[in-house]
This record gives structure tokens, C-alpha cells and sequence, in this order.
């Protein structure tokens, strides 16, 4: 009897595992590469934006406020330009922003938090206040206000942004970089008569590396929902410059009048990109740092 | 006399994605009440999953695919989780490993204690607490600390509390998994005295699962030694150690350094345990034998009963009803 | 508990730096980095005009006096006066604004904590298995959606193509109820206004479930994964061996100890709460805080938007601090 039920069971198990096996480890996988590619699809898209796009962005090409058709495939704004083009060319917008800010935010970061663990004393001290305060003020509101004290414009925009994420990287540059002080082999290093900043660069520098991908993604991510309520606000980019945060809030005037298509598509586009670098972030994640099973 | 345990061909599955792990693979075993039976073997042998079955907290994706329990006369194999709640904690209690890990952190020790006594028996707060006192006090806490949480005590005091909730409701049998295996010498030293003194007084059975068999032999009345699913040889303890059948038991007891012998060369056991998702035809432990033979390689070896308490799965002692 | 009152005594003193540093970095940004005469006079404005509004600021003194005379004027409850219309105090405008956004708030943090719990729940209890994956996803779609979008979305579909429920305001024309504490949900109740308290809850749905669903995700992942954590704790196995009830075991044992980092992450999550809730009242046209800041910051009004920053300062420091404690409260590992 007890023979004739492990049978079965082995059976049934057998297949299910065969089936199982045709997909990868865990579905988890998936994420990362799914992310790359709207990533890559939307970098494409901003690149090649002026052999793609049917028209052009800022002049009035249609009546305002067409519906999707054949000749505007996703229909003309209040302003009759074609929505199609408009959010095409908001991708160079939004991945030049974006990037602009990132880096910046990374590149101080970095520097800032390895200078600030490795010298330590009142310094450090003072700076990691600052650091701290900036990092748990609303960051959105301190965009805004920053934005509109700065003025318009991609740099002004970009530091705006980029203001809010330094505290990220330098706070977890500095925690690394204070727990690999104490560690052995930097003491090895001394040893051997390294001075400070070969030390820092050679040997600190690029156990922190690895660790950075995976925040410049999620970073990304928070960048472009940044960018896209601060032009939501009208704080980002002058007028007519394609921005998918700002024709959202133009397109959302219409909306009462059931015209959904100059809101919807450049929200949407928003949140592709943003899914995208998400979903890269987390995929990275799971892979550099897979859960183990129970 | 009943026995108190009663194990009959115990199959355990855990179903995994790279295939099915056979855990526990046909394991039969019976223990009488107020024994200490020593459950041992090397890391996943399947003495722990053995140990969780008996209570049915085999975790999915872990079944028990066959076999049957049973505790004082009754078959448990079927009981639903209703039915084995009433006997967690009351009747059969299970102690583990990690000291650090064993204790709800946010709970005082008190809380620990009266939620288990209450939860099996209709008495006051009030009473559980006296209770409460009582049963620190048996297991060596001073009872003015039944106020403090787990992280003010030490893992050997942690573990002692472990005792203390295991044996609130006079439990007929305890199962111990690693259980001192986390501790330091001395302090393991300790808590098996207790556990010892324990046991006598509160007339209970004990299953204690160790990869150490030096410990084991320490508290054991009987031994169990597991092997790739399997018990291979179950005997009381003073015949395992003088006699030790089996093949494994013997490369396993040469293996433990003799502090009188000063130029001792450290022997050891050559190959590894096998692939339990696919074990093979014969007798497991045939590819690290010395002495297997061909009959071993083709057949899986049967449960030998050389004398009434005394059983080795091995084709040596087949047909040959007294020791070698 | 004794060593409670510490730990708060503790955490307070710890917090009034970080106060400091906080309005010192508005101060820094309003003052000193944007250039605060033309962000109120916008560009072209005539020489007297300017001199005008530096004295009226205060601008023509060193910086660090205007921070003191600021800060003096913080620690008389005096925001300044607000620059447009008739010059009122900020801290009146601000007392208008601020019930609507706390009502907005507290609807959208409990429709979060509610959803993402409960979600992360499941995805914990079915670990590896098809929910386990679905609410992995949900939680990570839901932190990249933008807000505006969202409300948007749930505008067209239930406002006006299905025209269940209204697409802006607070409440319908004329239907305020009497004035107590300013929530009008609770204002209704306690005036026993129906027609008022069904209003204001239709206002409230759309609104709350924008910010709620966005802010959940995080929950959700942070449950599933706190959970997970605790079920493999050696106490989680033991409550199982002695018996304990499956309730008991999941939300006393288990839910408890994977609570406190959720806590916590209540506490960061706070200053995203803000920040949702000016963007949802923005796309609801919702009178709250977050339609202040943006309304005067169109009209150029400095002191007013200057005294909502530093308000929204001051409240993530007390939330911040008022998290700490429940910490605290809750873990006795960290009074102890």
C-alpha cells in the first residue's frame, strides 16, 4: 500500500519538476532583463527621437484636441500638437535629466561620503547631520523648493533633483567606508606602507562599488518620478520643451470633457521608464543578493 | 509494557524544485516510556526531520508520505491539526537548537510560560504565574527574573527556560533537537544533568538528537543511528558502544579521538553521505563499506533482530540471529 | 517604565540639533542660494520696489542675523505674514490648510498599512508560490507609479466615465459642516450632518486610494519580507511544538516581532506621505497644504511658502520623534 502511494507521488513530482525546469530558477529572474529592455527601448527612443516622431513637438500640426486617429495615432493636445511626437521627444527630456542628475548626485556622494568616513573627526561629524537632515526632509518638497528659487532650465532642474539623493550615496559610502577602516586588511595595508589615499582608492573604494548598481537604479527610478512632479508643477523645464510631466497636467484640464488621450499617454510613458529602472534595480538586487529558501 | 513510541516504516518527503529529497526513508523505531533514546547521525541523516514528524511539524514542502506513529497506544499518523494541538506542548514537547532564536524576543519569560500553561489548561493567570514560578525554579532560574526578557539571559539560561516550557505540562515524552549542540562544554555539561534529573522526576521519555555521540552517550539508554534516511542500528547503549554491528557505527566510534592514546592518527570515514533525491538500489552506506559485497550493492539490507532490543540493517547479520 | 522616560528624555534633547540644522538648510536654500527678491518680484523690478522688500524681509542684514531674528520669531509662534492679498499671518493660512491634508493623510495611511499588511501577509504565508510572486510584483509597480497619474486614471475611470464619485474638492458646494476640528468626516459625525459626512467620504475615496495604493507597495514588501524572516526563528517553531493556536502563532508571535522594522518604516515613510499628499492634492484640486505651496509659490508669496517648509520641517522631526518612542515602547531590546 505505502509502496503503490510513493509510486504515485513520484510520479506526479517527476513531471511537475520536468515542466519547471523549462523556466529559470525563480521568475524573480525575469525582472532585470525586462527592466533593461524598456530601459533600452525608451534610451532608443529619446536617441533616434527626430527620425521617429511623425512631427513636430512644438508646432500646432492638427485641430486641438483631436482624437486618436490614423493621421495622430494618439491624438493632438490643447494646443494641436500631435501627442505622439511630443511624447517621443520627452524621452530625450526625461533620460537627459534623469542621467544629468543621477551623476551628479553620485558623483558627490561617492566623493563626499569616502572623504567624510575616511577623515572622520568634527568634519565627518557635521557633515553627516547635514546629510541626515536633508535625507529625512521630504524630498519632493525640497525639490520644489529649490526648483522654484533656482528658476527654470535642464541644469537648474537637474541639481534640484540631484540635491535630494546625495544624502543616499553618501550615507551608504560612508557606512561602508567606516566599517572597512576597522577591517583587517586595510591595517594590512597599512602595514605595508600604503599611504591614505591609495588606501582609499585601491582598496576601500572598490568594495563600494559593487553595492552601487543596484541604488542608481532604484535612484533612477526616483529621479523620473521627481522630474516628472516637478514639471507636473511647472517647476521643471520652459514651456515648450516635451516633457511628459507637464503635458499631464496640461492634458488634465480636459478631462472632464471625457478627453483622456493628452494625460493618460505622457503618464504613462512616466511610468514605463520608472517601472523600468524599478524593475532593473530589484532584478539586480535578487540576483547579486538571492533569497535563500526556508 | 506499551511502549510510549511507536514508529512503523516512517516515510518523509520534502518536494523540491531540483527533485524529491527523501529525508526519512522507511524508519522504524519504538522507544518505552521514561527511556532515553539517543537519536544520532552526521547532517542530514534525517534525525531532525524524524524528530518534527513525530509532532507533525514537518514543514511544506515536506510530507509524510507513509508510515505510522504512534504515541501510547494511539495512532497519530492521521490526526488533524486540531487533534495534534492538544498534544504539542502537553503531551509530547520538542526543545531546539539556537538559544539566541528560541525565545520570542518581545515576550517576558513569565508570558512564555503562562501562554503555554494556559493554553492547555482552563486555570486562572493568576495560577499559571505560581506555576510559572515553580517551573523556573525547577530548571535552575532564580523566579524574581520571570519579569526580564530573552535577551537578558545567556544562552545556557535561554535554553534553560526552553526546559522549563517544554516540561510545564508533565509531557509523557521530549524531544530534544541539537539542543546543547549551541552551547559551550561546560555549560552543555550542565544542562544535561538537568535534563537528566529531569527526566526522572517527571518520569518522562526522551528522544535526544546529536551528531556528537560522545555526548549522547553520555545520557542515552538506547541509541539510534541514522544514516542517509535510514536507522541502521538500534541498540542499547552500553551493547552500541561495545559492540557496535554495524559498519558505520564502527567507522564513526574509531573515529573519535581517544585522549588516552597520545600518537593517535585522526581516522575518519572516506566518501560522503549519499544524494538523498536519488539514493541508490542497495544499502546506502555500501559505497563507503569495507566489507560490501556485491548482495549489498543490488539489495537494500533488512532490519536484523539480533536479540529483542538489539537491531542492525545490514546483510552481515543476516540469518545469523546472535552477535557475531 | 523608567527607562522609557529616558529614552524620550534621550531622544528629544537628540532631536533639537537636528532642528537647528533643518531650518538652517531652508534658510540656506530660501536666502542664500535663490535669490528671494526675485522670486517675489520676478526679474525687471524697479530699484525702489526692491530696496522695499529688503527691508521689509530683513534682507539687507548678514545672513546669520536674519537666521536668528527668524529663529526668535519661530519660538513666538510668528511665521511671518503672508506677501499677497491681505498680508495675513502664515500660520493662519496654514491652520486652514491643515486639517484638509491630515484628513487626506490619516485615510491614505490607513488604506496603505491596510492593503500592504494584509498583502504582504499573503505573499509571506505563500511563500514560492503564485501570490508570493503576484504581490512581489504589486509592491514593486505600485512604488514606481506616479501619483498624478494614478489619481487621474481613477478620476477618468470612476469620476467621469462611470460617474460614481467626484473628481475633486473636498466636499460638495455649500455642504461644509460646522467647523469643530476641521475633518469634516469628523465634524459630520459630531454635528450628525448625513448629507454632509456621505459628501465628504465620496470626496475622500479617490484621493485616499491614489495615495494609498502608491504608498502600500512598500508595505507589502516589507511585511513579506520581515515575516519570512520570523517564521524561520527558532520561537516561531517552538510556538508550533507547544501547541499555540494558529492565530496566536502568526499575529502574536510572528506579525509582532516582524512589526517593528514595519514601524519604523511607518516613520520614514512619513516625509513620503507628505510628499504623496501634495502631489494627489495638486491632481484632486484637494484644499489641503500641498495646494498652498504650490499656489504660492505661483504667486511668488516667500513668506508663506517659507513658513510652509518650515512647518512640514517641524512635523517630520515630531513624527520622527513620536516613531522613535513607540519603538521604544514596543521593543524592550532597545530600552534595556
Amino acid at each position: 500500500m505505502s509502496e503503490k502511494v510513493e509510486v504515485k507521488y513520484s510520479i506526479s513530482r517527476f513531471i511537475v519538476s520536468k515542466i519547471k525546469n523549462i523556466f529559470p530558477q525563480k521568475g524573480t529572474e525575469y525582472f532585470a532583463l525586462v527592466g533593461f529592455i524598456l530601459i533600452l527601448l525608451i534610451i532608443l527612443m529619446a536617441i533616434f527621437a527626430p527620425f521617429i516622431a511623425p512631427y513636430n513637438p512644438i508646432k500646432k500640426v492638427g485641430d486641438i484636441l483631436q482624437e486618436p486617429s490614423s493621421k495622430f495615432l494618439l491624438g493632438t493636445d490643447g494646443l494641436g500638437r500631435d501627442v505622439l511626437s511630443r511624447i517621443i521627444f520627452g524621452a530625450r527630456t526625461a533620460i537627459l535629466v534623469t542621467l544629468l542628475a543621477v551623476s551628479i548626485s553620485l558623483s558627490f556622494g561617492v566623493l563626499l561620503g569616502l572623504l567624510s568616513g575616511y577623515t572622520g573627526g568634527k568634519f565627518d561629524t557635521v557633515f553627516s547631520l547635514v546629510m541626515d537632515a536633508v535625507y529625512s526632509f521630504p524630498g519632493l518638497i525640497l525639490a520644489i523648493v529649490l526648483a522654484a528659487m533656482l528658476g527654470p532650465g535642464i541644469l537648474n532642474t537637474a541639481v534640484a533633483i540631484a540635491v535630494i539623493y546625495t544624502p543616499t550615496y553618501f550615507r551608504m559610502v560612508r557606512g561602508l567606508v567606516l566599517s572597512l577602516k576597522e577591517s583587517l586588511f586595510v591595517e594590512a595595508a597599512r602595514a605595508i606602507g600604503a599611504n591614505d589615499r591609495t588606501i582609499v582608492f585601491k582598496y576601500i573604494f572598490p568594495n563600494v562599488i559593487s553595492s552601487i548598481p543596484i541604488v542608481l537604479s532604484l535612484n533612477a527610478a526616483d529621479a523620473v518620478l521627481t522630474l516628472a512632479a516637478l514639471s507636473f508643477l511647472g517647476l521643471g523645464l520652459p514651456a515648450p520643451t516635451p516633457d511628459w510631466g507637464f503635458d499631464l497636467r496640461a492634458g488634465h484640464a480636459y478631462l472632464a470633457s471625457k478627453i483622456w488621450w493628452p494625460s493618460t499617454f505622457p503618464g504613462l510613458m512616466i511610468v514605463i521608464l520608472t517601472l523600468g529602472f524599478s524593475l532593473l534595480g530589484e532584478g539586480l538586487n535578487e540576483i547579486l543578493n538571492p533569497e535563500l529558501r526556508r | 509494557m506499551k511502549n510510549l513510541l511507536t514508529i512503523k516504516d516512517l516515510r518523509v518527503y520534502y518536494y523540491l524544485r531540483e527533485g524529491t529529497v527523501r529525508a526519512v526513508d522507511g524508519v522504524n523505531f519504538f522507544m518505552k516510556r521514561g527511556e532515553t533514546v539517543g537519536l544520532v547521525g552526521e547532517s542530514g541523516s534525517g534525525k531532525s526531520t524524524l524528530g518534527l514528524s513525530i509532532l507533525k511539524l514537518v514543514a511544506s514542502p515536506g510530507k509524510i508520505v507513509s508510515g505510522k506513529i504512534l504515541f501510547n497506544g494511539n495512532d497519530i499518523t492521521g490526526w488533524n491539526e486540531k487533534k495534534m494541538r492538544l498534544i504539542r506542548g502537553s503531551r509530547i514537547s520538542m526543545v531546539f537548537q539556537d538559544p539566541m532564536t528560541s525565545l520570542n524576543p518581545l515576550m517576558r519569560i513569565e508570558e512564555h510560560l503562562v501562554e503555554t500553561i494556559r493554553t492547555h489548561q482552563k486555570i486562572s493567570k493568576a495560577e499559571a504565574k505560581k506555576k510559572a514560578s515553580l517551573l523556573l525554579n525547577e530548571v535552575g532560574i532564580p523566579p524574581e527574573r520571570s519579569g526580564d526578557y530573552p535577551h537578558q539571559f545567556s544562552g545556557g539560561m535561554r535554553q534553560r527556560i526552553g526546559i522549563a516550557l517544554a516540561i510545564a505540562l508533565n509531557p509523557d515524552l521530549l524531544i530534544a533537537d541539537e539542543f546543547t549542540s549551541s552551547l559551550d562544554v561546560i555549560v552543555q555539561f550542565q544542562i544535561l544533568s538537568l535534563m537528566k534529573k529531569l527526566k526522572a522526576s517527571h518520569r518522562m521519555g526522551l528522544i535526544f538528537i546529536s551528531h556528537d555521540i560522545s555526548l549522547v552517550s553520555e545520557i542515552a539508554d538506547r541509541i539510534a543511528l541514522m544514516y542517509a534516511g535510514q536507522i541502521v542500528e538500534f541498540a542499547p547503549a552500553d551493547v552500541f558502544f561495545s559492540e557496535h554491528l554495524h559498519p558505520y557505527s564502527e567507522g564513526l566510534l574509531n573515529s573519535v579521538p581517544n585522549i588516552e592514546l597520545s600518537d593517535q592518527k585522526l581516522s575518519y570515514i572516506p566518501g560522503m553521505p549519499p544524494d538523498l533525491v536519488h539514493p541508490p538500489e542497495g544499502c546506502r552506506f555500501y559505497p563507503r563499506c569495507p566489507y560490501g559485497e556485491d548482495i549489498c550493492k543490488r539489495k537494500e539490507p533488512p532490519l536484523v533482530q539480533i536479540e529483542k532490543e538489539y537491531m542492525v540493517k545490514c546483510f552481515r547479520y543476516d540469518g545469523k540471529k546472535s552477535r557475531t | 517604565m523608567a527607562s522609557l522616560r529616558v529614552y524620550v528624555i534621550r531622544r528629544v534633547l537628540l532631536a533639537i540639533p537636528m532642528i537647528f540644522i533643518l531650518l538652517g538648510i531652508v534658510f540656506f536654500i530660501m536666502r542664500v542660494v535663490g535669490d528671494p527678491v526675485s522670486a517675489i518680484l520676478g526679474g525687471h523690478a524697479p530699484q525702489e520696489q526692491i530696496e522695499q522688500i529688503k527691508e521689509q524681509l530683513g534682507l539687507n542684514k548678514p545672513v546669520l542675523f536674519q537666521f536668528f531674528d527668524y529663529l526668535g520669531q519661530l519660538l513666538r509662534g510668528d511665521l511671518g505674514r503672508s506677501l499677497i492679498w491681505g498680508q495675513r499671518p502664515v500660520i493662519s493660512e496654514i491652520w486652514d490648510h491643515f486639517p484638509a491634508t491630515l484628513e487626506l493623510s490619516i485615510c491614505a495611511f490607513l488604506v496603505s498599512i491596510l492593503v500592504g499588511i494584509f498583502t504582504g501577509i499573503i505573499a509571506a504565508t505563500n511563500f514560492g508560490r503564485f501570490f508570493d510572486h503576484a504581490f512581489r510584483l504589486y509592491g514593486i509597480i505600485t512604488y514606481g507609479l506616479f501619483i498624478p497619474w494614478i489619481g487621474i486614471m481613477l478620476q477618468l475611470i470612476f469620476g467621469v466615465y462611470l460617474g460614481l464619485l467626484p473628481i475633486g474638492g473636498r466636499i460638495g458646494t455649500l455642504m461644509e459642516p460646522e467647523t469643530i476640528t476641521g475633518l469634516y468626516v469628523l465634524d459630520s459625525l459630531l454635528t450628525l450632518n448625513m448629507e454632509s459626512l456621505i459628501s465628504a467620504i465620496k470626496h475622500l475615496i479617490l484621493p485616499s486610494l491614489t495615495l494609498g495604493i502608491y504608498l502600500s507597495g512598500i508595505y507589502t514588501r516589507l511585511t513579506r519580507t520581515h515575516l519570512i524572516e520570523v517564521f524561520s526563528k527558532d520561537f516561531i517553531k517552538s510556538a508550533w511544538a507547544r501547541g499555540l493556536p494558529k492565530r496566536a502563532v502568526i499575529y502574536k508571535h510572528a506579525l509582532k516581532n516582524a512589526f517593528i522594522p514595519i514601524l519604523t518604516m511607518m516613520g520614514l515613510q512619513f516625509a513620503l506621505l507628505l510628499v504623496g499628499a501634495v502631489l494627489t492634492e495638486i491632481t484632486f484640486s484637494w484644499p489641503g497644504m500641498g495646494t498652498l505651496l504650490f499656489e504660492r509659490i505661483t504667486y511668488r508669496d516667500f513668506t508663506t511658502v517659507q513658513g510652509i517648509i518650515v512647518f512640514f520641517a517641524l512635523i517630520v522631526i515630531t513624527v520622527s520623534l513620536l516613531v522613535d518612542v513607540i519603538y521604544a515602547y514596543v521593543d524592550p531590546r532597545i530600552r534595556y
